[in-house]
Order: structure tokens, then sequence, then C-alpha cells
């Protein structure tokens, strides 16, 4: 996931500068890099703060390797339907309807499994399949009838909250087979000699970790090859050290414990991808395109209704997808699931640097803003901060974070 | 013959880096309907601007006179206060409230911060006779059309007692018959001692109803005529509103000499649009043109005369209601239904609204070029980062962008950086016909010289230009065939010998009466 730190925008180099620079050269073209880029690393910053200020609170505790594995478990919902409700907000819209979506899509699963038989891989396919068609419809009325999003998600809101509870008449179902089970509670299987460490688990992270280290050197390559401007090279080398570091950290902590959740692949995968989805491909710039000036955008050509159509049915399956982990972790439906899940994916968007009025943000940006209010949350938890006081808390920590961002951009003069 | 109401000496404003009004003073007569005329950006809207107190005293230079006392307006409600009232282009009415509960607006009937309703409706029905509407006071804004609106507004400035009535081309957005009405009503008041200033630049309209008529341009005062006297003819009025030189500097061209026999690039027959909320009135009518590969065409016209209309409505129908006409390219008829189509046929159009229309300011320079055309920079519907940004870096030189790199969001360049932006994104698109719309609005001089090379050079290659603008002098030294629009019709087609600011500007100004 680290992929996308540093490649958003390279740090532009100044003519002459780009073989090696002086010690002091360097750290002034970090702190370049880090004003022009202040609000993806200032969240960044914020959440190295709240980590270190808790693991003092907590004795250490916060990172010790089962709670990082459970602190991975607990939010890996809220940040699958961050990714999708960032795309939603980049594109101008809102989406009120996931919490209850993530509970119908559970309910869905459970009735089909625990009650009708259905083998998992089927049901998760299903699942799935009614995600996006309830995204699709949401989506059709937003673009195609042109009702507001907001009110179109908060019908769909109640509705399938109902649904729900129709589907379980008012009961909590389980358990789910085994599979579905994994998928929210599950960890890698462990193979090989007995290292006191996972193995699997530190395959995958060195593998990761060159991974990343080839695709900077290509990308490097790349624009040589295009006789563009890089970045010095000891920056550069810099940047691959703190990102392989970063990638080990991680890796060790989940090691010593169970090793890596399957949830966790899956997240690393649909952060890569969207992140990707969203840097790279003609359908990412267009959501940025109609976000930022939809007026614009449409006499550029843009089909604004079909990208608007898709960004909700992408909501849908992220949703069912979210509906599923929840639902395997609970080991069970039940008809209060999924309960202001979605104003914890909005807020994790604007914590990690959406705007109100769209064309703004960034994948990992969401991922960093959810993460701000799982630490928040994990951490309160360990030092018995009830339920009460953690949601003052994390709504003051959103006040903060959009209050720095508005400071930021007037002072830097719109 | 009355003496002076209001008297405003030699006004200067300056907004940063523009000098709007250099030097104008305007003598306005008790009593009379005292007409503005001049081209577009001349200083007119500024002018009243200043009298109404927009722009507050002490940001300008000069005096203002009303009644013979020194008038220091903070605000508009100072100026309101003394009886001076503007109506703007723009109506300022709240579409989901009544008309009565528009027309007291911020001076309501109230007693201790409760509504009389009663004493509201009757005031509101009396002041709507007295502009001649029988509508109920109760009705929606929103629910009467354009022109009954505009008459509210005059109700409105009627119930604050107005002395000096202002109104910003107030027929710009009416039909004929609504137009007649609110000029038949102006007279009205004059009889009843309301003295008005109408901006305008239909000069049927002005003969109608003014007593004199002011001419500014360039943001002077050039003089003031009597509308009456015999002297005061059409052309008189237009030898002042353009009697400007040729001071602008444009590139050398060789004109372009239409090839018998091939089919023109883009040929529009028959276009006519009617305006997206009132749907009566046609904002383009019946317009038909042509411009060949390696001719620049230019339209042009005053505000309202349907340009940017008939643009945006060929190009994909992002303007109006399209009622009737065709399309062709080279000779064949085209499907401009959707911008995606207008694009796929090779046309593309350049708004003269950069900041809404055109560019997305929060992004960079890179990624607005690329927008239109990313399938050029894209294998399967992913970008190549390197390739769009070796593209941009390529118009960054040709175009002379100053941007510090092409990362830079465009919303923190000048205008005319920001324009070659634009720009650089059309043609990268690779079409055969540009229309451009406005393409130097607002932007200083020597970039106003690169974008002329740009289009010169767009030309040569073959491409087609139509270029639509306000400025005479830059249509005639660009373009080799120059068409002119007034009120949503086609008035005149000039060729690059025959064409003058006097006899283009007389085509611009027909309106209504004059074509009949």
């Amino acid at each position: 996931m680290s992929t996308d730190v540093t490649a958003r925008t390279p740090a532009p180099a100044p003519p002459g500068k780009s073989g090696d620079a002086a010690p002091g050269g360097l750290l002034r073209l970090m702190l370049d890099g880090l004003r022009n880029n202040m609000r993806q690393y200032g969240m960044l910053i914020a959440l190295g703060l709240i980590v270190v200020l808790f693991s003092v609170w907590t004795d250490g505790d916060l990172l010790l390797p089962r709670n990082v594995s459970n602190l991975v478990l607990q939010n890996s919902h809220i940040l699958i339907l961050a990714i999708g409700m960032m795309l939603v907000i980049i594109a101008g819209h809102i989406d009120l309807s996931v919490g209850s979506l993530t509970a119908f899509i559970g309910a869905f699963a459970a009735v089909l499994t625990v009650q009708h038989g259905v083998a998992w891989p089927v049901a998760l396919v299903l699942c799935l399949l009614v995600g996006a068609v309830a995204g699709a419809v949401q989506g059709f009325m937003i673009a195609y009838f042109g009702i507001p999003s907001f009110i179109v998600t908060l019908a769909g809101m109640l509705i399938f909250r109902g649904l729900t509870e129709i589907l379980l008449e008012g009961q909590t179902l389980g358990p789910f087979p085994a599979g579905l089970e994994k998928m929210g509670n599950g960890f890698l299987p462990e193979t090989g000699p007995n290292t006191n460490y996972h193995n699997l688990t530190l395959l995958l992270g060195i593998v990761l970790i060159v991974f990343t280290v080839l695709q900077e050197f290509r990308d490097r390559r790349r624009q040589q090859e295009f006789s563009l401007e890089v970045a010095p090279r000891n920056l550069f080398l810099l940047k691959l050290v703190a990102i392989s570091a970063a990638i080990l950290v991680v890796t060790m902590l989940l090691a010593s414990y169970k090793g890596a959740p399957i949830v966790l692949i899956i997240l690393g995968a649909l952060v890569v991808g969207y992140g990707y989805v969203m840097r790279n491909a003609v359908f990412g710039r267009h959501i940025y395109a109609i976000g930022g000036n939809l007026p614009a955008a449409k006499l550029s050509g843009v089909k604004d209704r079909k990208v608007t159509f898709y960004v909700f049915l992408n909501m849908g399956v992220l949703a069912a997808l979210a509906g599923l982990v929840v639902a395997g972790r609970l080991n069970a439906a039940s008809p209060k699931a999924g309960l202001n899940f979605e104003l914890e994916a909005i807020a994790s968007s604007f914590i990690g640097g959406a705007s109100m009025s769209g064309g703004v943000g960034t994948v990992l940006g969401a991922i960093i803003g959810g993460l701000v209010l799982g630490v928040l949350n994990n951490g309160m938890n360990l030092l018995s901060v009830g339920t009460d006081w953690q949601q003052v808390i994390k709504g003051l920590a959103l006040l903060v974070a959009v209050g720095f961002d508005v400071w930021n951009k007037r002072k830097s003069g719109s | 013959m009355a003496g002076p109401v209001l008297e405003m000496r030699s006004i200067v404003k300056t907004f940063p880096g523009v000098k709007a009004l250099s030097d104008v003073t305007l003598t306005v007569r008790q009593g009379e309907v005292h007409a503005i005329c001049g081209e577009n950006g001349a200083g007119k809207s500024t002018l009243m601007k200043v009298l109404s107190g927009v722009h507050p005293h002490g940001s300008y230079e000069g005096e203002i006179l009303f009644e013979g006392e020194p008038c220091r307006f903070r605000d508009i409600r100072a100026s309101e206060h003394h009886g001076i009232v503007i109506i703007h282009q723009e109506l300022a009415l709240v579409p989901y409230l009544s008309v009565a509960e528009n027309i007291f607006l911020g001076n309501e009937h109230a007693t201790r911060g409760l509504i009389n309703w009663n004493d509201t409706l009757r005031h509101a029905t009396e002041l709507l006779r007295r502009v001649g509407l029988s509508d109920h006071p109760e009705t929606r804004v929103a629910d009467i059309g354009v022109g009954k609106q505009q008459l509210v507004e005059i109700a409105k400035a009627l119930s604050k007692k107005v002395k000096l009535l202002i109104l910003d081309e107030p027929t710009a957005a009416l039909n004929d018959e609504d137009s007649g009405k609110l000029l038949d009503l102006i007279l009205e008041l004059k009889k009843q001692g309301i003295t008005s200033i109408i901006i305008s630049h239909k000069l049927g309209e002005i003969r109608r109803v003014a007593d004199s008529v002011t001419i500014i341009r360039d943001g002077r005062s050039i003089e003031t005529l009597d509308v009456k006297d015999p002297g005061t003819t059409e052309d008189r009025i237009i030898s002042g509103m353009v009697g400007r030189d040729l001071d602008h500097r444009f590139p050398e061209r060789t004109p372009h000499h239409a090839e018998e026999g091939t089919a023109p690039a883009l040929e529009i027959r028959d276009w006519t649009v009617h305006h997206p909320i009132d749907q009566q009135r046609k904002v383009v009518d019946h317009v038909s043109l042509q411009v060949r590969r390696g001719e620049i065409v230019g339209i042009a016209g005053l505000m309202g005369a349907g340009r940017t209309e008939l643009a945006m409505s060929v190009f994909g129908r992002s303007y109006g209601r399209y009622a009737g006409g065709t399309v062709l390219k080279d000779g064949r008829e085209i499907r401009t239904k959707s911008v995606p189509e207008a694009i796929g046929h090779g046309i593309a159009y350049v708004t003269e609204d950069r900041k809404h229309y055109g560019l997305n300011l929060i992004d960079t320079v890179n990624r607005n070029i690329s927008l239109t055309s990313l399938a050029k920079v894209a294998r399967r519907g992913v970008v190549d980062e390197h390739e769009e940004r070796q593209v941009a870096e390529g118009f960054r030189t040709s175009m002379n962008i100053k941007a510090p790199t092409v990362f830079e969001p465009v919303g923190k360049l000048s205008g005319g950086n920001q324009q070659k932006v634009v720009l650089s994104k059309w043609i990268f698109a690779g079409p055969d016909v540009l229309i451009l719309d406005e393409p130097t609005r607002g932007i200083d001089v020597g970039a106003k010289f690169e974008i002329y090379t740009v289009i010169d050079k767009l030309a040569a290659e073959g491409r087609a230009v139509v270029f639509i603008s306000s400025e005479l002098p830059e249509l005639l030294g660009m373009c080799d065939r120059i068409y002119t629009m007034a009120a949503g019709r086609l008035t005149g087609e000039f060729s690059r010998a025959e064409a003058s600011q006097e006899a283009l500007m007389r085509q611009m100004t027909k309106d209504e009466e004059v074509t009949r």
C-alpha cells in the first residue's frame, strides 16, 4: 500500500540539481516536497503523532503485535467503505446508504448460507452482485434522473435498513460457513519450518518490498526515457529506504503474532488497485474532472452521467464486500449491524483530505483518515475511555483536521 | 428645459492593473430619459456601479452631485436612500418568494418584526398597477415570465420612492413584445417625473425612448448628443462608439482565398435555438454560415446577440433547446447531439468563460491539457503519466505558458496563461474546426499577441477557425471574413476588404424595428 505515498507528485527538482545534492540541499528538497503536499503529508504526520502519543499513554500496548492485528481486523470494513466513499465525494456526491447496505448484505448472506445452505463461494458472488445492483439503482436515479445523491441515498439508508429487518425477522442469524468467517477473522495459513515468525507473512512482506523497489526504479527509468526531470538520486534512495522500512516494520509486527489477516490482503489489493485507477486510469481522471468542474468536464466530452453511475455502482460493490467482512468477523448477521458506518466512512474521507465541493482527494488519504479514527478508537479502548467520550473526541478530530485544511488553504491565498 | 438632477464629474476608477474609467463626465437633466451607449467593456456598467455605491466613495476619484448635493455613498442602501435605484442585467429577485415579498424584501411593512400582510398586499397591488401588471401579488416570482419579472423589479424600485432609475440593458433578455411594454413603461414613468438612465446598445430602442445619449468609449465619456436633434443619426452614434484606432498589433497574415469547388469544413444551416427556460424566445434564429479550411471567420455581435449560444448549441447541444437546423462537415451532414460526438467529428469549442466552462481550476496544467484527449496518452484505459507529462511540457514550451511546472494548479496562473492552457487542451485534441469564443477576453496585450499568432498558425495548418469577438479591431486584424449577429439573427457578412468598424457596428446594433 505504500507504493502510492510519494509517487503522486514527483518533487520538481530545480534544473541542474538532478545529480547528487549536498546533504543541506537534500533537507531543503524534503521540506519543499513537504510544503507542496501539506495535505497529504500533514495527515500522515498527524497519524504518526497519534500513534506515538497512544503508545506512550498505553505503555506500548498499542503497538503490541496482537493489538496491531486487532486494529486491522476492527477497522478493515470502514477502510473498505472509505475507499468507495472517497470516489463518491471526489465526484461531488455523498452516499448515506452504505451502513444500511452493509447490514443488508450481511443479512442476505446469512439467509443464503445459514437458512438455505448455499455454498459460500456462490453466496459471495451473489452478495457482490446484489451490492452492485443496489449501487446501480441508486446511481441511475442520481445520474440519469437528476435526483440529488443526498436524497437518493438517504432513502436507500431507510430502505436497506428496513429490508435487513424484514430478511432477519428481527433475529440475529449465524454462524457462517468457515469460508465467510475466515474473510472477516482469518489469517494467512502457516507453512514451512518453525521460525518464531509467520513464514508466509514474512515472505509476502519481502515480495512487496522487492516489487515496490522495482516499480520505483522502473518509473524513474521511464521518466528519464521521456527526458523528464527526475528527483535527485539521494532523495530517491531515501524514499525507497523509508518505504521499505515501513513495510518491514508492519510485516514483522504481524508475523510475530498470527500473521497477516486475510482482510488485510484484500484491503491492500483494493488500495493498490483503486489508487492506480484514480491516478492512472481514464475513468479516475474523469471522476476528478466532474467533481472539480462539472460544466467544464461536460464541454470537454466527459460522459458525466456514465461516470457518476459507475461511481455509485462501485460503492455498492464495496459496501457488499464490507458487509461480508463485518458479518464474517462477528460470525452472525444482526439487524443492527452497520450502524453509523456511513458516517465513519464519510469522516475518514474528509479527515483524509476530501473537499465538500468535490474534485479533491486520494484513496490513500481515505485510508489515512480511516486509520486516524481507527487508532483513536483502539487507543481510547485500551485506556478504557467510555464510548461517550470517544465520540466527542472523534468529532473534535474531524473538526480539527478539516479546520486545519481550511486555515492552511486560506493562508496560502486560495 | 429643466436643470441637471445628476452630475458626475471626472470620474476615474482603477482596478488592480486595469483603468476601467479614465475620465467620465455625465450630466443628466431632471425628468429626462438618458441613454448610455458604448461597446462591451467600455465602462458603462462600472460607471453605474460607482453611481449606485456598489463601488463605495473613496474607491474612485471625481465627484458626484445629486440634486445639487455632493454624494458620498458607502453602499447601495445609501444611494437608494437618496432615491437612486439600479436594476441590474441579472435580475435580483428570489424566485420562490411571492411578488409582494420580493417588492418589499429588506424593506418590509412590519411592526416589531412581524409582517403586516394587509398593508403589504394592498401596497404591492397598487405598485403593480403602476407598472401595468395585473398579476396577484402572492404569485411566486418563478411562475411569471422574465418580462414581468423585469416589471416587478421596477415596482420594487418604485416602492423605494425612486427619483433616478438606472436600467442596465433592460431588454437584453426580453422578447420583442415584453421589450415594447418595458419601453412604454419607461416613458410613462417619465410623465410621472421619474428620471431614467438606460444602458443599451440597441439604437432603435434609444431613438424610441431617450432624450439624450452619452457615448462612452475606453473608459472616457466622448460626447453627449440630443436624440431629437436631426444631426443625431445612428451613424453619428456608431462613429462615436467605435472611433478607436487600430492600435493593437496583429501578426502578418496572408489572407486566405477560398478554393472554389471544395466543400466548406463546417457549414451550419438554418440553426435555431430556443431559450432553455423561456421557450417562446428564439435566442438563435435561422442562422446559416460556413467556414473553409485555412480560413478565419469572425462573428461580431454585442452582448445578447446569440453568438455564444449558437456556438455552444452546435457543439453538442450544450445550450438551450434545439429547434431546427443542420451541421455539415466537409459537405456531409453530421450529428452533433452530444459533446463527444462533436469532438469525434473534429470540432472544438474554446469557451469565453474559461473559469467556469473551460478549466478545472483545482487541477494541474498537465491534467487539464489531456482531459479531452486522454485516449491519446492512454492504452486500454490506463493513462501513461510520463507521456502525458511530456505532452504538457511540449505545450508549455511551444505556447509559452508561464508556469513553474506542469504540475501547477491552473487556478494559480494568470488569465493569459490560463487561456493558453485551454487552447493547448483543444489543440491537443487535434480538431479540424476550432470555434474560439472571445479568446482574448481579460488578458493583457502581450498575451493577446501570442494568442493571435497561435490562431494564425492554426489556420495556416489548414484548420478552419471561427473567431467570436466583441472587439472589432481584433476581428478586422485577424479575419478573412466576418459575419455580424444581432438579436439572434445573422445581419451581415463582410469580406476582409469590405469590413470596417462602422460598417460592422451598424449591422451589430440593428434591432427589431430596424430590420423589419
